[in-house]
């Protein structure tokens, strides 16, 4: 058994940025499955929201409603208005830390339009942001490896939680196969988003929520997760993003018959719209036959018009991933897209210093927290802003660190009963390593993918996730009938596999349950039987329990509105 | 479609002590990357067989191995482009204890980038409330280090790394030169002097290697001229590597050659007795093997021009 005061599960920009507030003031141990670098924070393109006002009269203020108004009015307001202020702070810090922001004229940091954003908001670094801001923390963690324990390519499998209080985390060593059980005083989750349960999506193969399965497993509640972003221009049949700053710099979007379909749709802001509602015009387009290619199953986006110097200072990854993954010279031919899978609006509850929610009533799981996509503030509600996620894992990470700095300081240690954790640890990987039937893992996976992607993805309705609910109970049977190929215990990948699709077969249910019961369409949840928003019936958060017979409840918590009523989202 | 075998390492220590070579057969769909290619095999032929990935669109730097004996991102290369005579082979990326199948022990390529203290360390009396400014001209002289995604793909091919396992390596050096480089960071002598010793900057043989293999825009060994060049201008000579750089600028703006008698002697230290005795059994060795360069040195004929290059060179700097 290993024993550190904070435990924090994922080393992207939340779990790193909280763990510097605790280096030096407490013993941190991150455990994350794939080394530091490797976090998918690191994809992360197009920029960083923070209303610096490098470039226009940018406001919190703005900022404050933008996203709220972004949210489709189920993010909730005070929540908001903590990651709006905190933004500039935020920001400034990282760059004294080190990170690499592109300059305006003025030598300050940059800042770029994004969709759904009324002023140029997204502090960014060329077309790699994401990338930067994950780098210079690793950095800080690599100066402070004295005082901070990283553990790389270990898996967390489950989360302790006994009488109400969370305890520790059971994890193997991906290397070695060792099991072990992590005791700590807190524990932090920060394991980012669930995106990779579906087929066309720009999330990394680790996107596998697995914190919040361990987390619902262990008895706390998920929220808002019918709520799964899909972003237009993901490269077509790869899922891979190409990030929104492609249109903040200019780039258009075009259907089959050369036309700029937005204009269609959201005539004011065009192809800088929010992302649901672009998504859907493309998807839109699709459907009614005007896509291009032999299948008419994609739109293009074109860069041709920004010319060669704009597009290699600003997008060179754009430009590559075009290229190396589907050979189109974006300086010659507009590039194919699809609305692909890209962020996970809900997650594991926390309040406004990521305390993880044990109830719709605003009780606690004490000692456990969660910060960044894996968590569900929301600041994000039904529809994230481009560029807000980014600032959410700095954010809350940040307030996390802070809270868990106070709460770990008065907190006794918690008995764990190693034994016991342990052996039911090995029973669930037993389960998967011993199943044995004539069902295979890779048959299981696709068709959950796909059955996300086509009856749960962009548009919805009550026939088709009905249909995915069904499909998802029977490959959940079908997946207790697939064996484990490979039994070693070194570097065994096939085993980490397994363990994820089982957490995507048990949150897919969530999603698409989520989404069945909520008959309104609002911001990425799109019912083409219920079309318009229904404030009166849905202004709420969903909440998942699981219960002693292994199946779920939903119950429902309301909106925390301050200054804004909902109003019409019209753009 | 065309079927094409991939030969691919194997080793799994729990099972077999010694490693090989297992074939299977794929057919290429067109635009499918060696990455899928991979994932299919695992996903649908053998599921014991192991790598790294992550990301999917080369930014996380997880899936470098080494294809037809040279170090690349399977997740961003056509696997079309990969094919010799029928065949793909795939080997773990090299300089790294393999662990299993594709799969290498990372340990001492992280262990690098600690060597060159790899984080920024400002004045501290620089701290302005917000940002502090930095010129679009300084942040391009950091801007091609800062893309590193850390794969290790220059790593695995450095020909200095086979010989020195010590040597801090392609990528530990860009690190540094991101720093040093960096407007806002305040130990740029320090860094130098650090990085000036063995196994640091100087024991680069220029092979150019990492930069033939580095996915991204680092390219390490533009990174370590300018390092070179910036411990040159900050005059931090003193070590072999300064030393022999300077000698060999001398003897060549001196006579048109170099001077592979004078070179050694004057990179080591006149002045360093241990460090010339250290050299005396080299300078046997190339003796007795008839190795050695002409006691007395001669010049080349125009060795006017040559001086009128290095003089050129000079005022080119200056500009
Ligand atoms: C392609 C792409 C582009 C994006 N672009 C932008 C953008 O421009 N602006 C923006 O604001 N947002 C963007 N986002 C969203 C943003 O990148 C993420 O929401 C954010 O980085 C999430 O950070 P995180 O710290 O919560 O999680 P992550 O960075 O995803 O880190 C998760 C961590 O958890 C660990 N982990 C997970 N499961 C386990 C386990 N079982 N055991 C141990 N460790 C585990 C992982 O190892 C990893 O370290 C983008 C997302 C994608 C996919
Ligand atoms: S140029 Fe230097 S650092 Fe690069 S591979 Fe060759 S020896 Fe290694
Ligand atoms: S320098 Fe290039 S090859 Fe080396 S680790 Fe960085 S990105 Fe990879
Ligand atoms: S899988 Fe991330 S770089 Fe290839």
């Amino acid at each position: 058994m290993y024993t550190h005061d904070v435990i924090i599960v994922g080393s992207g920009l939340a779990g790193l940025r909280a763990a510097m507030e605790l280096v030096g003031r407490f013993d941190v141990a991150i455990l994350t499955k794939v080394y530091p670098s490797r976090s998918h924070s690191g994809a992360a393109q197009g920029g960083v929201a923070a209303a610096l006002g490098n470039v226009d009269g940018d406001t919190p203020e703005a900022h404050i409603f933008d996203t709220v108004k972004g949210s489709d009015y189920l993010g909730d307001q005070d929540a908001i208005e903590i990651m709006c202020n905190d933004a500039p702070a935020a920001i400034y810090e990282m760059e004294k830390l080190g990170c690499p922001f592109s300059r305006t004229g003025e030598n300050k940091i940059a800042q770029r339009a994004f969709g759904g954003h009324s002023f140029q908001r997204a502090c960014f670094s060329a077309d790699r942001t994401g990338h930067a801001l994950l780098h210079t923390l690793f950095e800080q963690s690599m100066k402070n490896a004295g005082k901070l324990q990283v553990y790389s390519e270990w898996y967390v499998t489950r989360l302790i939680v006994e009488d109400g209080v969370a305890r520790g985390v059971v994890a193997f060593d991906i290397k070695t196969g060792r099991l072990e059980v992590f005791h700590g005083k807190t524990i932090l989750f920060a394991t980012g988003g669930y995106g990779r349960a579906y087929q066309i999506t720009s999330n990394a193969y680790a996107n596998t929520g697995d914190g919040i399965t361990a987390a619902y497993r262990a008895g706390v509640p998920l929220m808002d997760m019918e709520f799964v972003q899909f972003h237009p221009t993901g490269l077509y049949q790869h899922g891979i993003l190409l990030s929104e700053a492609a249109r903040g710099e200019g780039g258009y979007l075009l259907n089959g018959l050369g036309e700029r379909f937005m204009s269609k749709y959201a005539p004011s802001k065009m192809e800088l719209g929010p992302r649901d509602i672009v998504s859907r015009s493309a998807q839109t387009e699709i459907d009614e036959g005007r896509g291009a290619g032999p299948n008419k199953d994609y739109v293009y986006l074109d860069l041709r018009h920004l010319g060669k110097e704009k597009l290699m200072e600003r997008l060179p990854q754009i430009y590559n991933l075009a290229k190396d993954f589907i050979g189109v010279d974006a300086m010659k031919n507009p590039v194919p897209i699809q609305p692909t899978a890209h962020y996970s609006m809900g997650g594991i509850p926390a309040d406004n210093d990521c305390q993880v929610l044990a109830d719709e009533k605003g009780n606690l799981v004490k000692g456990f927290f969660a910060a960044g996509e894996c968590s569900c503030v929301s600041v994000h509600g039904a529809n994230r802003l481009g560029t807000n996620s980014l600032l959410d894992a700095l954010v809350f990470g940040r307030r996390a660190g802070k809270k868990l700095a106070e709460v770990t300081g008065g907190m006794d240690w918690s008995p764990v009963d190693e034994r016991k954790e342990l052996d039911a640890a090995l029973n669930e990987i037993r389960a998967l390593r011993e199943a044995s039937g004539s069902e295979d893992m890779t048959s299981i996976r696709s068709e959950l993918k796909n059955t996300m992607t086509y009856k749960a993805g962009v548009y919805r309705n009550g026939d088709d996730l009905g249909q995915a609910h069904k499909k998802i109970k029977e490959l959940q049977e079908r997946f207790k009938r697939a064996p484990m190929a490979d039994k070693g215990n070194t570097f065994n990948t096939n085993m980490v596999e397994s363990l994820e699709l089982a957490h995507m077969l048990e949150y897919s249910e969530l999603i698409v349950a989520g989404a069945i019961e909520r008959k309104e369409s609002r911001g990425a949840h799109a019912r083409k039987d219920h079309p318009t928003r229904d404030d009166a019936g849905w202004l709420k958060h969903t909440m998942a329990f699981k219960t002693a017979d292994g199946g779920y409840e939903l119950r429902y918590k309301p909106v925390r509105i301050t200054r804004f009523q909902p109003q019409e989202r019209k753009y | 479609m065309a079927k094409v075998t991939f030969r691919i390492f194997r080793y799994n220590p729990d099972k077999e002590q010694a490693s090989r070579y297992q074939d299977y057969i794929v057919s290429l769909e067109p635009g499918v990357t060696l990455l899928n290619c991979l994932n299919k095999i695992k996903w649908e032929i053998d599921p014991t067989l192991s790598y790294r990935m992550s990301c999917g669109s080369a930014i996380c730097g997880s899936c470098a191995m080494k294809v037809n004996g040279h170090a690349l991102l399977a997740c961003k290369t056509q696997a079309s482009e990969l094919v010799r005579d029928g065949v793909i082979q795939i080997d773990p990326i090299g300089n790294s204890p393999v662990m299993r199948d594709l799969v290498v022990d990372l340990e001492p390529f992280w262990g690098a980038f600690r060597k060159v203290e790899p984080y920024l360390m400002p004045d501290s009396r620089d701290n302005p409330e917000r940002e502090r400014l930095q010129t679009a001209a300084q942040f391009l002289k950091i801007d091609a280090a800062t893309q590193c995604i850390m794969c290790a793909a220059c790593w695995s091919d450095c020909n200095s790394l086979e010989v020195d396992n010590l040597f801090y390596g392609p990528a530990a050096l860009a690190k540094a030169q991101r720093f040093i480089y960096d407007s806002r960071d305040a130990k740029k002598r320090d860094r130098l002097v650090e990085i000036s010793k063995l196994h640091g900057m100087w024991d680069c043989t220029h092979c150019g290697e990492c930069s033939t293999r580095c996915p991204t825009e680092v390219k390490p060994l533009a990174r370590i001229e300018e390092i070179r060049e910036a411990a040159m201008a900050e005059g931090v000579h003193g070590n072999n590597g300064a030393r022999h750089a300077l000698a060999f600028r001398e003897t060549v703006s001196k006579r048109g050659l170099l001077d592979e008698n004078y070179v050694p002697v004057r990179s080591v230290g006149f002045f360093n007795i241990m460090g010339l005795l250290e050299l005396l059994p080299v300078g046997l060795r190339m003796f007795i093997r008839r190795k050695n360069p002409p006691i007395i040195p001669h010049g080349i004929d125009n060795r006017k021009e040559v001086r009128k290059i290095f003089s050129r060179q000079k005022e080119f700097r200056r500009d």
